[in-house]
């Protein structure tokens, strides 16, 4: 039942249809310079997203895993269009962004929103949590009154009172009512889809299991497109259809969400998942599965950029850095960019497959 | 660390090159033409174009601003209107007299402003943290020139201790700070000049040393034992480089803003020059007083920055 | 929506109950104003301000003689000679209205220059903050030249070389004082620019001016107005300092700081009629600066 008769603003059209996919990403590349020297020079540059490209389908969720540090919220904020791309292109539902015959940047807005990490900066603490949910669409030319109707209306749909909490400042809210407003912030513009950035990262477990559920319930009433960034394993494979595993500023593993986790085929892949500690205590880690602190972004390793810590290193992962592959459309499809996934690329365990513990 | 001071020296040039052009820019902001106040007024346009050139101020402005600036690095700051002296030789007679009471000031109002701030600091609400947070009111209130009238009043009109003015019975060449006939002339200045500094010196003790005081890593050395002054001398030694650094930052304004209390006590000092330059209209002497003492106070902020960066390990050094 | 439990429903756990009534909490400026009603040093001092803005402003109704007129007959007379409660300057005016009538430059001087350098330095400093990157250092770099001198030391210099007079005053002052204000702003503006909420901001696709009128400007103004207001005395010192000097204002305009300079010759006369117009420069001062220390303890503790 769509509930959209409600929203203040039109949710805007679907204009590519069913099969065209929601977002693509391509070549996307950001490096960050360092200064340093006397003259303060660039001396070096944080490569922090490193030629990325994906794919999100309408209504999926897609969930993004790495650890801190490889490049995920930096790819949130690309796709904001937030930061600028030093290299890359995004396409919304058919539409090249920020080009002359594409979709305008503020097109995009109506579009595509961000759920933010709730931390104390993620509202503006001056504003009753009603004005900062009303905010945008006064920005997009609705009225005050109407306005913040519909923000009382969001705050009702995210479960806030809205007679009780829509006056209140963020400093009297508790960490998981603050991420409902994010959340209903984010809903203000009617978009279709959403960015969640690390959204229930700081909440408490329970708050955390509420706010998941939140999240699936919107997904539902709202018919969005969900892209769900988090360095916790878990959370990702209960909301997430397919996955997509970062390291350092690239992707080196894709597919869907079952498939990722009970038979993952990057050795990183592996590793992460063998680092999450299991309720049991009959089924201890003797031996920690990853090693080592991740290398520096500024001078990454060359070729595979995991070989500094993989087990399976050969000199082939040296010479050069294995591709990700095309995206075939298909969901069920799963991507790797190791050596040993692709026969015939010089390593000695290429084509035979991972075997699963 | 070098690699800092080398770059942290790089970064003053350009400082350095807009002061020398706000000190040039100066003389334009006054009214009327430079030349008119030398002039007697009676002058023909062909007097008037004559010393013009003489002066080479026919030349266009940037050009002007060159060839001054040029003469200021070799330490030819032109000569005194009014006595003809080199600017230079003038200048650095009056700092020779500025800088001892500056710099004795600064030490007092910091034994006294270490001395009251630790101890208020220590007793936070208490009767001596009241006190001094008044004295330290009064001090950053209360008006140097003033205060300087009051000591007269009080220890040379009222009681006749001290003299009123000057430098020294017989000038300031015969002034020495080792005959008491001679140095009982610098009591009131200093005096006079301590409170500002002893003000803000004491607010920046107590509240350094407070948020020291308030510290986790305090609490740990209390738990494991440390005696209370002990942990006092832990929280000042971490924040000394931030009262070391306000330190010198006021000795520079006293050096460069000596003026009212040298007035007040008709000290020779560059106050007491400056003061002189503008009444008299001397624009040399104007220029290159402010000019030597604005560079005195880039260099001093430079030191001290470069102080607080080698004693504070969190500042960054690259 | 009715697997979502509504949070703040009391009903939801026993129905029947009456829901509580819709509150409308205090805001930022209300709980600083909780913070002040108790704190009664800041309260005296901010009373004692008033009423020196209203001597000064009603000083015709309250000076008991006219500040001008002289009177060669009746010079540096003690205090309380007759009516002249403060007693007389070195041309036989009363010190008492003039002190009234000098509160209205000293004011003058001490308020004005402040507010217009922090519209102009606030502005500069917003932009340098919000903008970031080449604006930002070229504004920066700009304003640390005039921070290479000592604030006196500018005072004396633009002052000395524009000449004297109210206007020339009035301008060095806020000259001197829009460095510090633009740095406040700039500090502030950078940090309220790294915080999330002005990327949501961005992100709901709203102009630059939106942004920083309706999020920035209203988290990043309250350091800058705090630190405006400290600066008020260091004003009126400046201000009395120049006019101390001969910089400013021109005899016989009353005005603290040259009263002082004027009546310095007769101290030996009636040394506690010369020190009055000092008491009133630091009277001015001292409240100024405590009521700005508790306006800043008032807004600085987490809402």
């Amino acid at each position: 039942m769509s509930k959209d008769s409600h929203m203040v603003l039109e949710r805007p059209a679907d204009r590519g249809g069913r099969a065209q996919p929601m977002l693509i990403a391509q070549g996307m590349k950001r490096y960050f310079p360092i200064r340093g020297g006397v003259l303060n020079r660039r001396v070096g540059e944080v490569k922090a997203v490193d030629g990325i490209s994906f794919t999100v389908l309408k209504g999926e969720t897609l969930g993004v895993v790495g650890e801190s540090g490889c490049g995920k919220s930096t790819l949130a904020r690309l796709l904001m269009h937030l930061l600028a791309m030093d290299e890359g292109e995004v396409i919304f539902d058919g539409d090249p962004v920020g080009q002359l015959h594409g979709l305008s940047l503020r097109d995009l807005r109506r579009n595509l929103q961000m759920v933010f990490q709730d931390s104390y900066s993620s509202l503006n603490p001056r504003l009753p949590v009603e004005d900062s949910i009303a905010y945008a669409p006064r920005v997009h030319g609705v009225g005050r009154t109407e306005a913040r109707r519909a923000a009382r209306d969001l705050l009702q749909r995210v479960g806030l009172r809205p007679e009780y909490f829509g006056g209140r400042y963020p400093h009297e809210l508790s960490g998981g009512q603050k991420q409902r407003v994010n959340i209903a912030r984010a809903l203000a513009l009617n978009p279709r889809m959403l960015i969640l950035d690390e959204a229930v990262s700081a909440l408490d477990k329970s708050v955390e299991a509420q706010v998941l559920n939140l999240l699936g319930q919107l997904k539902r009433e709202f018919n969005l497109t969900y892209m769900f960034i988090s360095h916790d394993l878990h959370v990702v494979q209960y909301i997430s259809d397919r996955v997509m595993v970062m390291y350092l500023g690239q992707v080196v593993e894709l597919g869907p969400v079952d498939q990722i986790y009970t038979a993952p085929r990057h050795p990183y892949t592996i590793a992460l998942l063998e680092c999450r500690l299991a309720v049991d205590p009959a089924n201890r880690i003797e031996t920690p599965p990853l090693v080592g602190d991740p290398p520096n972004p500024i001078n990454p390793p060359s070729g595979c950029r995991f070989r500094t810590r993989c087990p399976h290193a050969e000199s082939i992962c040296e010479q050069r850095m294995p591709l990700l592959g095309e995206w075939n459309g298909d969901p069920a499809n799963h991507l790797v960019a190791c050596h040993m996934a692709k026969p015939g690329s010089g390593h000695s365990l290429a084509g035979y497959g991972m075997a699963v513990h | 660390m070098w690699l800092y001071a080398a770059r942290r020296l790089l970064m003053t040039i350009p400082i350095g090159l807009g002061v020398t052009i706000i000190c040039f820019a100066l003389i334009y902001l006054a009214p009327g033409d430079p030349v008119q106040s030398l002039l007697p007024p009676d002058a023909t346009a062909k007097d008037i174009a004559e010393l013009k050139h003489a002066y080479g101020l026919d030349k266009p402005i940037p050009i002007q601003y060159v060839i001054w600036l040029g003469h200021a690095l070799t330490g030819n700051l032109g000569r005194s209107i009014q006595t003809n002296q080199p600017v230079l030789d003038e200048v650095t007679r009056a700092l020779a007299n500025t800088i001892p009471i500056a710099v004795i000031s600064v030490v007092l109002a910091f034994v006294l402003a270490l001395g009251l701030g630790i101890l208020a600091a220590t007793r936070v609400g208490g009767v001596l943290d009241r006190v001094s947070t008044a004295i330290a009111v009064i001090g950053i209130s209360v008006p140097q020139f003033w205060l300087g009238v009051i000591l007269v009043i009080v220890f040379a009109v009222e009681l006749g201790w001290l003299p009123a003015t000057g430098m020294g019975s017989a000038g300031s060449d015969h002034f020495s700070w080792f005959r008491w006939s001679e140095s009982k002339y610098a009591i009131m200045p200093i005096i006079a000049l301590t409170m500002t500094p002893l003000g803000i010196l004491m607010r920046t003790t107590r509240s350094s040393i407070a948020e020291m005081l308030a510290l986790d890593f305090i609490q740990t050395l209390r738990a494991k034992g440390l005696g209370s002054t002990a942990i006092v001398v832990h929280a000042i030694r971490n924040a000394l480089p931030q009262i070391m650094a306000m330190l010198g930052l006021q000795l520079g304004y006293l050096i460069g803003g000596s003026i009212l209390v040298e007035t007040v006590f008709t000290w020779p000092g560059t106050g007491f020059l400056l003061n002189k330059a503008i009444l008299t209209r001397d624009i040399p002497l104007l220029q290159g007083t402010i000019l030597v003492l604005a560079m005195a106070f880039v260099l001093i902020n430079l030191f001290v920055d470069l102080l607080q960066t080698s004693v504070d390990p969190r500042i960054k050094r690259t | 929506m009715s697997d979502i439990s509504l949070i703040g429903t009391p009903a939801a756990e026993s129905p029947g109950r009456e829901a509580p009534a819709a509150t409308r909490v205090r805001g930022y400026w209300g709980n600083v104003w909780q913070r002040l009603r108790y704190d009664y040093v800041t309260l005296f001092f901010l009373l004692l301000i008033l009423l020196i803005v209203l001597s000064a402003i009603f000083a015709p109704l309250l000076a008991p003689f006219d500040p001008n007129k002289a009177s060669m007959a009746h010079r540096l007379k003690p205090l309380f000679f007759r009516t002249n409660y403060l007693g007389t300057d070195e041309q036989g005016r009363d010190v008492l209205s003039r002190i009234l009538y000098g509160g209205r430059t000293s004011l003058l001087m001490g308020i004005v220059p402040v507010v217009v350098a922090t519209i102009v330095g606030g502005l500069f400093g917003v932009v340098a903050g919000y903008a970031g990157g080449r604006v930002n250092t070229v504004i920066m770099r700009c304003m640390d030249v005039f921070f290479a001198f000592p604030s006196v030391l500018l005072a004396v210099a633009i002052s000395g070389s524009l000449g004297g007079g109210m206007v020339n005053q009035l301008i060095t002052l806020t000259v001197v004082l829009t460095p510090p204000l633009c740095r406040v702003a700039e500090t502030s503006t950078s940090q309220i620019r790294s915080m999330d909420f002005v990327d949501a901001a961005r992100a709901s696709g709203a102009s630059t001016i939106s942004i920083l009128l309706n999020h920035v400007l209203v988290n990043a103004i309250s350091p800058v107005l705090v630190y405006a207001s400290t600066l008020v005395s260091a004003s009126i010192l400046l201000a009395s300092g120049l006019s101390f000097l001969g910089l400013g204002v021109s005899p016989p305009t009353p005005d603290w700081g040259l009263m002082l300079s004027t009546l310095r010759q007769a101290i030996y006369v009636q040394p506690i009629v010369c020190a009055m117009p000092g008491v009133a420069i630091l009277v001015t001062s001292i409240a100024f600066n405590l009521v700005s220390d508790g306006l800043r303890q008032a807004m600085d503790v987490k809402a």
